[in-house]
């Protein structure tokens, strides 16, 4: 704990991964541990005094929950979210809340309230987002273990961009009993971490039925640990060969085919599938997560929690609050989202999107008749500098192209560490079948222990003194 | 398909929200090209398709009708930004809902 609260306070200042740090408790915490780890012979949770950032929109008692946003701005919530409340149960010491595109909406932090976080690579470039903070936190070397959310590539587009280990589970492993809703049809809250075991060791205590949350999965759990070492032979792994084409950069082709070849020689079957309708993923997702986000935050209204800008009248208080408390990006999203469900525009829009979403999950499921899992880049580009799509909400988008089938499938999705391309981080996805999440995490793992990509680090992240924060390129 | 600003205002009134006149000028030009990019979808036949709204297809999941632990109605109100009385204070209702 000592060794990352030094990190923390040499390299936070310049990275911005947190909105909100509990440093002194949680040196005060781990003593406690101290105290229990040297007595013998007494049974120690499974996480017992490891630190955990959390991503600031799930809600945690008695510590500032803000989603990023103006609108929640000072709100403590009265409870912990079911994950937060598994993970203290654990034995977790959670070191703080991290930064992420408010209400989760974008892929660079750059739509956070409080300001972007860095990407510990290169400072210059986005972390990714929407769990930037929790990525960016964990490839600095603040926390070994994060938490963050997938609703269109959330966890796996962030820890690609920053070298880490991120995994969505499939939809409805974990619940989402206080996670501040984005869509709530495609949210997922998942581990970030430096290691396939550890993201494994972490889903192992997140996942599980839950009352607080009725689309929670009353399936059985695998003993991850016993299958994480089963290896690849015999696998069939999926290469759909539309996502080599247009658009993916050539760095990014490179490293993810390597990393299939890998695989390859670990003892998989390569095999060609298609999947034509993910190219209509994209407008399917935005029409069908604005939708769903336009109701989830008419919550946020002025009344019960959070900011209130003070009028005559409610319908003014209402308009005034939500103008104030939320950003660009929110406000365009729930317009498109409130269009899309409104009088006349429902068939053409929202129903048709939900249709083509049917039609992405049939592809899947025909593609799992040949393949046990799915191969594809996490992203088509490494980490992009600040400002570079923010002027074009569809090029923004289009930085999820790769992520987002996924979720409309509600299927579990890992990023891993796969390649360096001009001294940034390439992340590898694999995909699998719903509620298979144990091949996933089995594939991943395996390709991580062939290679030494998740063991590269940025510059100045290592021992103190051995450099700044993103002087570029990587060091072991 | 076309949006204008009346289209904009409405949507606007609907979604509870105050927008800028440059608000307003810019999610014009920005809704009109994000929706003129996804009606790429109207290519797509889905005829007999049916629509997801879900992917676990769970249905009726319920509990027992057990009385359990809320929150404390204290926290709840400490957290509310005017409070009277044990209530969530709020603004005239009445005439407000006949505006625009």
């Amino acid at each position: 704990m000592g060794a990352a609260l030094d990190r923390v306070t040499r390299l936070e200042p310049a990275l911005h991964a947190f909105l909100h740090l509990t440093a002194d408790e949680a040196r005060q915490e781990a003593r406690g541990w101290d105290g229990r780890y040297a007595r013998k012979g007494s049974a120690l949770p499974p996480l017992a005094g490891l630190p955990v950032a959390l991503k600031d929109n799930l809600c945690t008692r008695g510590l500032p929950t803000t989603a990023g946003s103006r609108i929640l701005e000072g709100w403590i919530p009265p409870y912990d979210a079911t994950v937060v409340e598994r993970l203290r149960a654990a034995g977790a010491i959670i070191l703080g809340k991290t930064n992420l595109d408010e209400f989760a909406m974008g892929s660079s932090t750059e739509n956070s309230a409080f300001g972007p976080t860095r990407n510990p690579w290169d400072p210059t470039r986005v972390p990714g987002g929407s769990s930037g903070g929790s990525a960016a936190a964990v490839a600095a070397g603040f926390v070994p273990l994060a938490l963050g959310s997938d609703t269109g590539g959330s966890i796996r587009q962030p820890a690609g961009f920053c070298g880490v280990v991120g995994f969505k589970p499939t939809y409805g492993r974990v619940s989402r009993y206080g996670l501040i809703a984005f869509a709530s049809s495609l949210d997922q809250i998942g581990p970030i971490t430096r290691t396939v075991a550890d993201a494994a060791l972490l889903f192992g205590v997140l996942a599980g039925r839950d009352a607080l949350d009725s689309t929670t999965a009353d399936a059985p759990m695998p003993d991850l640990s016993a299958v994480l070492n089963g290896g690849v032979r015999g696998l069939r792994i999926g290469l759909p060969r539309e996502a080599f084409g247009e658009g993916l950069r050539d760095e990014v082709r490179g490293a993810v085919t390597a990393a299939a070849e890998t695989l390859r020689d670990l003892g998989a079957t390569l095999v060609d599938i298609a999947l034509p309708a993910i190219a209509y993923a994209l407008p399917t997702y935005y029409l069908i997560a604005t939708s769903e986000a336009s109701t989830n935050l008419a919550r946020y209204d002025g009344v019960q929690y959070g900011l209130r800008v003070p009028a005559a009248g409610l319908y003014e208080m209402y308009t005034q609050t939500r103008a104030q408390g939320f950003g660009a990006e929110v406000k365009r999203r729930i317009m498109l989202g409130t269009y899309a469900l409104s009088a006349g525009y429902y068939e053409g829009f929202f129903l048709k999107a939900q249709r083509v979403r049917t039609r992405i999950r049939q592809e899947f499921e025909a593609a799992f008749a040949s393949a046990d899992l799915v191969l594809m880049p996490t992203s088509p580009t490494v980490a992009f500098p600040f400002g570079e799509k923010t002027a074009d909400p569809l090029q923004m988008y289009l930085a999820d192209v790769y992520t987002i089938p996924v979720n409309l499938a509600g299927l579990p999705g890992v990023s891993i560490p796969c390649g360096l391309a001009g001294g940034l981080p390439v992340g590898l996805q694999l995909i699998g079948r719903a509620l298979d999440d144990e091949t996933v995490l089995r594939a991943a793992h395996a390709y991580e222990r062939a290679t030494e990509w998740h063991t590269y680090r940025p510059r100045g992240t290592g021992e103190p003194g051995t450099g700044n924060v993103g002087t570029g390129g990587a060091q072991r | 398909m076309s949006i204008d600003r009346a289209t904009i205002d409405y949507v606007a009134r609907l979604a509870r929200l105050a927008l800028t006149d440059e608000e307003r000028a810019l999610l014009t030009r920005q809704l009109m090209d994000i929706l003129a990019h996804f009606s790429m979808l109207q290519a797509l036949d889905t005829g007999a398709v049916e629509p997801t709204s879900d992917v676990v297809g769970l249905a009726n999941v319920v509990r027992d009708d057990v009385p359990g632990p809320c929150l404390p109605r204290d926290a709840v109100l400490e957290a509310a930004p005017e409070a009277e009385a044990g209530y969530v204070k709020v603004p005239a209702v009445i005439e407000a809902e006949s505006e625009p």
